[in-house]
């Protein structure tokens, strides 16, 4: 399944050319260099996906009882509503508040530029669990940001900001806006300045420049960010466990809560394949737009 | 929490598993006994846990886990025991015992149960300590306390924001005794007559609560008003500091035992430690450290617990009577099991 295909350059009449020779001796280095990552990726990833995909049709024998439950049961239905709704919501908002960043990032002087950049990227590496209790503690009814609201009078009784949507909201974009900065700012870096200059001097408003030639070629930075952050959020976990009161249950939460429930591997597995099903097809789909490797920045 | 909890213990089960392979040869005594974490496993460390280690030799790794019937149950179906002994509610210890996960005990080996009332023990456990699910408010945003669950399903005459556990484990007897069900009638449960009743105060409930620790913040913090509790819990968020109380009037009595994992990696040593746990000495100490009941009533007469300490205790005679006692034997049946999965739909609508 992750034997790698290497186009073959073998044809009868050139088994002597000499440098066809080089190009398979050097496509054997290349396989053999790989096997290594390879067989990794095969026994940690392949080989326990392989297993969850068993086991989902799986109980005292061939079932198909865990997918009946997911298509049946109303509450798995809501559950994935609940959880495409977030995952827009927070792409929506990674989306509003990253671009302006990662714009300022390429039109910054390169030292302002650096800083905002590691700005951006100090956060992401700090743990997602202490960043989450960091939200609470803010936003919490005694917290920092109710305090300071109602200080200035802006409201007289607390707000409720987190154990809820919003609180999970709030703490995914923040978890989630490098991916969406990091991708937008590599596709701006590399629209060239001088278009941007041929668009003023024909007369355009700087807003027209923008508009006109700027965001256009940002386009595969702005698909490829929100493919990652909504495809991160589908899967986030942690976050809402503890941001969302224990009432905003994501499809992850069914995952663990289905293991507690019914202590049955099959039928968590059921809603992780579908789960993994879902991201695949929204890989697909936005692969016809832009190219995976993109999303992923590897180019 | 819990995912940080479940996070430790993959990473524990693996370290230790590393661990464990490689000390197999010395042959000392050493066990993994896991227990719930917070201020009850802090507890217990000093109570219990530390004085086995200086007075049997044995070593003990702790681990923690809010809710250990998942990791029981894994460790059990893929023949991979990390854990020796587990402190959890009698229900998983019978539940597993039925399905083989959890090893029977020879009692002729655990002499320190012999002073053990029948009804603290069962063929996979022994009793370990005993709570209550009781009601907590902190003082901070309260005009009147509330005294007992028909207080707090009565949001008019106690304004105020309120979290529940996220289990139906004494949250549908709490709802029971706010409808009027007497606490000496709760079993078998009326589980759509509890379910009604918590669905009505759906509304006002901010956080569903999912770790002990998590109650405790709730409750410092004063982010909720008023809330479902573990009595230790609450005690050691007042000691904190907390403007914090409780009530025992219709708390849920619970308790939790000891129990321990089928095919464990050390057998032997998990008896042993099993014996000296509840052991009436070192059950006495326990109340010094935590506001919870010794498992071995046999404690009471080590003279160790002073009258003062016995009357916080949750299992004191004129506590307990406020109180209904929970029917492990009712949550392991069928309807049980059944109301536990209604559970989640409840939660997702």
């Amino acid at each position: 399944m992750s034997t790698l295909t290497i186009p073959s350059t073998e044809s009868p009449t050139a088994a002597v050319d000499p440098s066809v020779k080089l190009l398979k001796r050097e496509q054997r280095t290349m396989q053999m260099l790989l096997s290594p990552a390879l067989a990794v990726v095969t026994l940690l990833l392949v080989v326990p996906l392989g297993w969850l995909f068993l086991q989902s049709f799986y109980s005292d024998g061939f079932t198909l009882e865990h997918y009946a439950r997911i298509f049946t049961e109303g509450i798995y239905w809501k559950t994935f509503a609940l959880t495409f709704k977030i995952s827009i919501i927070v792409t929506i908002a990674a989306l509003l508040l990253g671009y302006p960043v990662a714009y300022a990032i390429t039109r910054l002087p390169r030292r302002w530029s650096m800083v905002v950049l590691a700005l951006v990227i100090v956060p992401f590496w700090t743990s997602i669990l202490v960043r989450a209790y960091a939200w609470l503690v803010l936003l919490q009814r005694s917290g920092v940001v109710n305090d300071t609201l109602m200080g200035i009078g802006l409201t007289d009784s607390p707000l409720s900001l987190v154990h809820n949507e919003l609180g999970t909201i709030i703490a995914t974009v923040h978890i989630l806006l490098p991916f969406m900065v990091l991708p937008l700012y590599s596709t701006m870096q590399k629209i060239p300045n001088d278009l941007l200059m041929a668009g003023s001097s024909l007369g355009a408003s700087p807003f027209m420049v923008f508009w006109r030639v700027f965001f256009p070629m940002s386009m595969s930075g702005v698909i490829a960010g929100s493919t990652l952050v909504f495809v991160l959020c589908l899967g986030f976990y942690i976050t809402p466990e503890l941001m969302g009161g224990g009432r905003t249950v994501m499809a992850s939460m069914l995952v663990s809560r289905n293991i507690q429930l019914y202590s049955d591997w099959g039928a968590a597995s059921a809603v992780s394949v579908v789960l993994l099903v879902c991201v695949v097809l929204i890989f697909n789909i936005v692969s016809r737009f832009v190219p995976l490797e993109k999303i992923l920045g590897s180019k | 929490m819990k995912y940080r909890n479940r996070l430790y213990q993959l990473m524990g089960c693996t370290f230790l598993s590393a661990a464990l392979l490689g000390t197999n040869a010395s042959a000392e005594d050493k066990v993994t006994f896991v227990s719930q974490g917070g201020a009850w496993q802090d507890a217990q460390t000093v109570a219990i846990l530390d004085p086995i280690t200086e007075q049997y030799g044995i070593e003990i790794m702790q681990d923690s886990a809010p809710d250990a019937w998942p990791m029981i149950k894994t460790q059990g179906t893929t023949g991979q025991a990390v854990w020796d002994v587990v402190d959890t509610p009698p229900l998983n210890c019978v539940r597993g015992g039925q399905q083989g996960l959890i090893e029977e005990i020879d009692y002729a080996k655990v002499p320190n149960a012999s002073s053990m009332p029948d009804a603290y023990k069962t063929p996979y456990s022994v009793a370990y300590e005993f709570y209550s699910s009781v009601l907590a408010y902190n003082k901070d945003n309260l005009e009147k306390v509330p005294s007992n669950w028909v207080d707090f399903w009565d949001v008019e005459n106690f304004p105020g924001k309120r979290a529940l556990r996220n289990h139906p484990l004494a949250t549908l007897e709490a709802a029971l005794l706010a409808d009027g069900v007497a606490q000496d009638e709760l079993y078998p449960l009326d589980v759509d007559r509890a379910f009604a009743k918590l669905e009505e105060i759906k509304p006002h409930i901010t956080t569903w609560w999912t770790s002990g620790g998590q109650s405790a913040q709730l409750l410092f913090d004063g982010e909720v008003d008023m809330l479902m509790m573990w009595n230790g819990r609450v005690s050691a968020a007042v000691e904190a500091g907390a403007n914090a109380g409780m009530s025992y009037d219709q708390g849920i009595l619970q308790s939790t035992h000891l129990c321990m994992i089928k095919d464990s990696p050390n057998p032997e040593a998990a008896v042993k430690f099993l014996n000296a746990a509840i052991s009436p000495d070192l059950q006495a100490n326990l109340p010094l450290h935590i506001d919870y009941g010794p498992g071995n009533p046999a404690a009471f007469d080590t003279g160790k617990i002073s009258e003062e300490i016995a009357k916080t205790l949750p299992s004191y005679p004129e506590n307990a009577n406020k109180q209904a006692m929970m029917s492990y034997e009712w949550w392991a049946s069928e309807k049980g099991e059944a109301a536990e999965r209604r559970w989640l739909e409840f939660m997702q609508q």
